[in-house]
């Protein structure tokens, strides 16, 4: 039976298409294979990575190295559990050939995936399949991606990717990077300066130096750009930057002492921005093409961290309008805000989840912070964690994952990113090699 | 040839005696001027004095920041000025008025004890609450500005109320106008 070959592609890169002869019904059905999220304790779904078939002379350390990113980036999404290579009774020789499914199944390997790869000069091509083993059927087709050898990282991504999408059913996350903001130096002469990575903390690269303070950088919805706050001049002002260039520009906002918590509007055309004047902070917007500006928000109070829902119609954001910090929700042009929080304690840096139905935010009670979601009209308020310094959440592509700062106190204190699960489970540190804080991320890469 | 190389030095003479002239005027003026406190008077042979007389100079920023008092302090999560606050910023006033070649930035700052924005937001807030003072005494708008740093830049790094309330600040930091 034949089946085709999808073929994803990574820039800069070939298109190629092609056949491949398959023991396995090309029809497999979902089954048992499946894995539903919102499922309230999850055991993870035990599965199988063989190391990846080298098709090619010399790829066999990258075979390796892709199977293992793979491997990772399952695991470490808390619903999965790899079953060591030390356990596996038969040897994948071949990338074409069947698969015995009666000693994975022995085992009690779930999903296995079998993978080749083929270096040709700076070309790297991976290949993968996805077995759903008690089904004793392949999940789907085969993939193929293309790309260059320095970009290996991503192709193991993308190969999880397929993966947790097929058997969850949501999109994945992994091929996905993250602009935050790298820390070093004394707790009263901290150095602060941009930087960018993977989602799981490889790939690190500086896109300014430390000569200034640095905040909050917010990706573009296409990820090629990133709004932060820059107190380059002296002053708090936002400043627009091209992720591959790092060529940077301050932006124009309307005339005021100090710009700063920026964000994109979903379209990336748009900013939404606080503005203080004379020690009252509003929201504004800022056209980037037009250089026109619209003022949100006009109470005498503090109103910031505004945050778009993912139709662009409406803006959440902070306001201390009642006496304390609480999340409100008004029209994407202004007008009257609607309170969404009304729990004990002060809400803050609220985000609109991606997939629009749910709002993360900070709370801060009794001396706790937490990292917590409610829904889009306040109700069904979870908190996900607990510490003596949590805040500024920003959702994984999927909707299912929260990174945010977490720091410690006292004279040593230091601030590191960590990653949550929506359900409040799979608590981690992302490494990031130094301090780090206000994590942005940004979209699954194309 | 030769001329043209004769022309050329002439003109660069011209511009040395040109340069030279305004590097004399300028100590002149400022040595005249006498508002650089420890600046003027660092001439040789004033070693050790000159750190003392910057303090006790009552026209210098030395003295403006330790015996004025440079900065006030604020309750957790307020911009109300408490009564020594506003006796703090009465002196600064008064010294600003009598010393008005000086321009002012005022940092507002918070403690850590809050999200990043909001912090930025409050630190706006108190070094707005300075300004409207020092504007109700008699201290051009025109020489004030603000900036906030939230909770950026503490000077005290512990984790409780002996660094908070260090922290939760408002600090009026003075340059001589580029101007005067």
């Amino acid at each position: 039976m034949m089946t085709r070959f999808l073929t994803l592609l990574l820039a800069p890169l070939m298109v190629l298409l092609l056949g491949l002869a398959l023991a396995a019904p090309a029809q497999a059905q979902s089954g048992p294979l499946r894995i539903t999220i919102t499922d309230g304790v999850i055991e993870p779904l035990p599965f199988a990575v063989p190391d990846f078939q080298a098709e090619t002379a010399g790829a066999e350390q990258l075979a390796r190295d892709i199977a293992r990113v793979v491997a990772e980036d399952l695991t470490g999404s808390g619903l999965f559990r790899e079953i060591p290579a030390q356990a596996f009774i038969s040897q994948v020789a071949s990338f074409a050939q069947p698969v015995a499914y009666p000693d994975w199944r022995a085992i009690n390997a779930q999903a296995l995936i079998t993978g080749a790869v083929a270096v040709n000069g700076n070309q790297l091509t991976v290949k993968f399949r996805l077995y759903d083993v008690f089904s004793g059927a392949e999940l789907g087709e085969g993939l193929q991606f293309v790309g260059t050898t320095s970009g290996w990282r991503r192709m193991g991504h993308k190969v999880a990717d397929a993966a947790y999408s097929r058997i969850t059913g949501e999109g994945g996350y992994f091929d996905s990077r993250v602009v935050y903001v790298a820390e070093s130096g004394p707790k009263d002469n901290r150095l602060k300066r941009l930087a960018i990575m993977d989602y799981d903390g490889a790939n690190i690269q500086y896109l300014t130096d430390s000569g200034s303070i640095v905040l909050a950088p917010r990706f573009s919805p296409s990820g090629d750009r990133v709004l932060y706050t820059s107190y380059e001049s002296g002053f708090p002002r936002i400043n627009l930057l091209d992720v591959n260039t790092v060529g940077r520009q301050q932006i124009t906002t309307e005339a005021g002492e100090m710009a700063f918590s920026p964000r994109f509007s979903r379209d990336g055309r748009q900013v939404i921005y606080s503005l203080a004047n004379g020690g009252n902070v509003d929201i504004y917007r800022t056209d980037l093409a037009t250089g026109q500006h619209q003022r949100l928000t006009s109470a005498p109070s503090i109103e910031t961290a505004p945050s778009f829902s993912p139709d662009g119609s409406q803006i959440v954001f902070e306001s201390d309008r009642s006496g304390t910090q609480q999340i409100y929700i008004m029209p994407a042009g202004g007008g009257e805000p609607r309170r969404v929080s009304f729990g004990e304690g002060r809400y803050a840096s609220p985000v609109w989840s991606p997939r629009g139905d749910l709002i993360a935010f900070t709370k801060q009670q009794a001396g706790r912070f937490h990292i917590g979601v409610m829904r889009t009209d306040g109700s069904e308020e979870r908190l996900l964690t607990a510490s003596s310094l949590d805040e500024s959440p920003t959702w994984a592509p999927n909707g299912r994952v929260l990174m945010f700062t977490r720091e410690t106190l006292g004279a040593g204190g230091a601030p590191a990113l960590y990653s949550v699960d929506v359900s409040g489970r799979n608590l981690r540190q992302v490494p990031t090699g130094s301090m780090a804080s206000d994590a942005s991320w940004g979209p699954l890469q194309p | 040839m030769n001329t043209a190389h004769i022309k050329k030095a002439v003109t660069a003479v011209i511009l040395v005696a040109a340069l030279g002239l305004s590097a004399c005027t300028r100590p002149d003026r400022l040595a005249g001027g006498a508002a650089g406190g420890d600046g003027g008077m660092g001439g040789p042979g004033g070693i050790g004095a000159t750190g003392l007389d910057g303090a006790s100079d009552p026209r210098s920023p030395q003295y403006f920041s330790q015996t004025v008092g440079d900065r006030v302090l604020f309750q957790v999560d307020q911009s109300t000025l408490t009564a020594q606050g506003m006796e703090t910023l009465n002196g600064q006033a008064q010294w600003l008025l009598t010393n008005s070649d000086y321009l002012v930035v005022i940092e507002g700052h918070a403690d850590e004890q809050g999200t990043r924005e909001y912090n930025v937001a409050l630190g706006a807030r108190r070094a707005n609450a300075v300004r409207e003072y020092l504007v109700s005494r008699g201290v051009p708008a025109s020489r004030l500005r603000t900036v906030s740093y939230g909770k950026e830049r503490p000077i005290a790094v512990c984790s409780d109320e002996s660094c908070y309330s260090l922290n939760r600040r408002a600090v009026t930091v003075i340059s001589i106008s580029a101007g005067s």
